[in-house]
């Protein structure tokens, strides 16, 4: 469905999008995943035809970014980090404004229109002014609106940002029918991992090139298995301990001592068993799609202030 | 070719209906002008008594107005292009599948759509000042508004797409559109002036459009008597006018299509 052959982008003398590659197939739900800066927004906008690549080339349903822009914008829908509603009008005329824009047949576009809204929740406020939206009811809107003219593929960038946590989970339950119902194939970029967690693959970009392309389960099984800390009155001894019979390599910091095992869940009632110490407390956790991150890049991603500003055409609107 | 004709239709069928939803701009845009009439005509009239060809400031001035109304309108294609980015809306119609030159025409249009309906407003007015009006003169506005409109609205794109902020642009405009209202003669002749300000005034388009306007309404009479714009020596005619009108036009709404699809 989305195919990215050597794609890059500069600048000026900076490197946005240094030499991406990937395919997403039809149904897939694909993030992109990234501090600031990384590239995300670079990337994106080239797939949607906003931004010219540099070099290299890619096609979305088929369609050559390039080359044929009209054919791709009419297989995709779009949702921006900032809202592009029309505050003065309501939600309906955004509504008709869009299909108008794509060329929907009145009759599709007023069935269409009805069971977008309702299944956004916002078919009873469908004639008041989006200005009297709140902002997670905009976003939502913006969702309806983007699927209005059918896309094939949905690109959502940074979809739920600023957003409490509850209407997250609603727009993710939405995303979730659609892709049952509509076989739609979803791109989206974010810097949350709990959305990360979402994706059947992601690609973690970092200064304009991608470090790991995986799944979620695969990307977390490459960083070293799962963390277990414990508690314990002689963590010294306990240490030695593990190293002996279990050959575990643990790390003491602040009285607790921490390991990590494969297969935490199975490991820990043996070990438990056959541990020749008082256990005051044990803990298991899984590794995070931040731990992957840190793994990758030797940094958090939430303190990665990329040098690469990788949005200018989305946030200058001008550049081109 | 469909998505030249498309994005034309949608980007001006929007501006009308911003336009229509919008209650404050349609009083704003009654009230200014029925303000200038009554004050300036009630504060100078006294004073001027009759015009040349036996016109009274009032009649003299109405024309004027109406094309104000047209001039104001039009030139605020130019803000709804600097809002529309600053919403994030300017982004959604970018994105469609349109054309651009569709995009820049559909404002061009929609502005004009927008002055037309001001100025079928403004003819409530007319029995008020003392013009008569008949269907001919109607069906004479209608080409007149809609060419002013295209090159102001040219102007107004042309200059928002230089102006990277709102309230830059604002000012910006506030600067301009004053001066191009005063010099454009819709208070006073433009040929009684002192000679450097005729020559701001002929440079001016707008003035052009205020003449035509006053043409239909008041005929070729007020024209002849010096009420008229001459250039060169030359008093201009309806016809002359509406065509360098028409020619601006095409020059201002080009350079702001090609500034256009090249910027955004």
């Amino acid at each position: 469905m989305i195919d990215v052959r050597d794609l890059r982008r500069t600048f000026g003398a900076i490197h946005a999008v240094k030499t991406v590659s990937f395919d997403v197939t039809e149904g897939e739900v694909f993030g992109f995943l990234g501090p600031n800066g990384a590239g995300k927004t670079t990337t994106i906008s080239m797939l949607c035809t906003l931004l010219r690549p540099s070099a290299g080339a890619a096609t979305v349903n088929g369609f050559d970014v390039a080359n044929e822009r009209s054919d791709v914008r009419r297989s995709i829908g779009l949702v921006f980090q900032q809202t592009t509603l029309d505050d003065a009008l309501t939600a309906e005329q955004n509504l008709r404004f869009h299909a108008f824009a794509y060329g929907v047949s009145a009759d599709v576009r007023e069935r269409r229109l009805r069971e977008l809204l309702t299944m956004v929740e916002l078919w009873d406020r469908r004639a008041d002014r989006v200005r009297t939206f709140s902002g997670g009811m905009k976003r939502r809107l913006e969702i309806a609106r983007g699927l209005l003219h059918h896309p094939r593929v949905l690109f959502l960038d940074e979809p739920t940002l600023g957003l409490d946590p509850q209407t997250r989970r609603r727009i993710w339950e939405y995303l979730g029918e659609l892709r049952e119902r509509e076989g739609l194939t979803i791109f989206m970029t974010t810097h949350y991992m709990d959305e990360a967690e979402q994706c059947d693959r992601i690609a973690i970009i970092d200064h304009g090139q991608i470090v790991a392309l995986d799944t979620p389960a695969g990307l977390k099984g490459a960083v070293g298995g799962d963390l277990i800390t414990i508690d314990t009155p002689n963590p010294e001894a306990a240490a030695t301990e593990l190293r002996d019979r279990f050959g575990l390599k643990a790390i003491l910091a602040a009285g607790t001592i921490s390991f990590q095992v494969q297969g935490g869940e199975t490991f820990l009632p043996d070990f438990i068993r056959s541990f020749g110490r008082p256990i005051a407390a044990i803990g298991l956790r899984r590794p995070t799609l931040d731990d992957v991150f840190l793994h990758l890049t030797g940094r958090e991603i939430r303190d990665g202030v990329g040098s690469v500003d990788g949005s200018p055409a989305l946030d200058g609107e001008r550049a081109r | 070719m469909t998505e030249l004709y498309r994005g034309l239709w949608v980007v001006a069928y929007r501006e009308l209906l911003t336009f229509v939803s919008d209650r404050t701009r349609i009083a704003a845009s009654l009230v200014f002008p029925i303000l200038f009439l009554v004050i300036f005509g009630a504060g100078f009239g006294g004073i001027v008594g009759q015009m040349a060809g036996g016109v009274d400031l009032l009649t003299f001035m109405y024309p004027g107005i109406v094309a104000q109304a047209v001039l104001i309108s039009s030139l605020f294609a130019g803000v709804s292009v600097v809002s529309d980015r600053e919403s994030g809306f300017l982004r959604e119609i970018l994105v469609a599948p349109l054309s651009r030159t569709g995009i820049v025409l559909g404002k061009a249009i929609g502005a004009a759509g927008v002055a037309m309906l001001q100025v079928l407003m403004l003819l409530v007015l007319a029995p008020i000042v003392g013009v008569r009006l008949d269907p001919v003169m109607i069906a004479q506005l209608v080409p007149i508004v809609l060419v002013l409109s295209f090159v102001l609205a040219g102007i107004g794109i042309l200059i928002a797409s230089f102006a990277p902020t709102q309230q830059g642009f604002q000012l910006f405009m506030q600067m301009l559109v004053f001066p191009m209202i005063f010099l454009a003669g819709v208070f006073f002749p433009v040929d009684s002036v002192p000679a450097w300000m005729q020559f701001l005034s002929k440079i001016n388009p707008a003035t052009y459009g205020v003449d035509a306007i006053r043409h239909v309404f008041l005929g070729s009479g007020p024209a002849a008597a010096g009420l008229g714009v001459s250039v060169l020596g030359h008093t201009m005619t309806l016809v002359e006018e509406v065509a360098l009108i028409a020619v601006l036009g095409v020059v201002f709404l080009g350079a702001a299509a090609w500034r256009f699809g090249r910027n955004e």
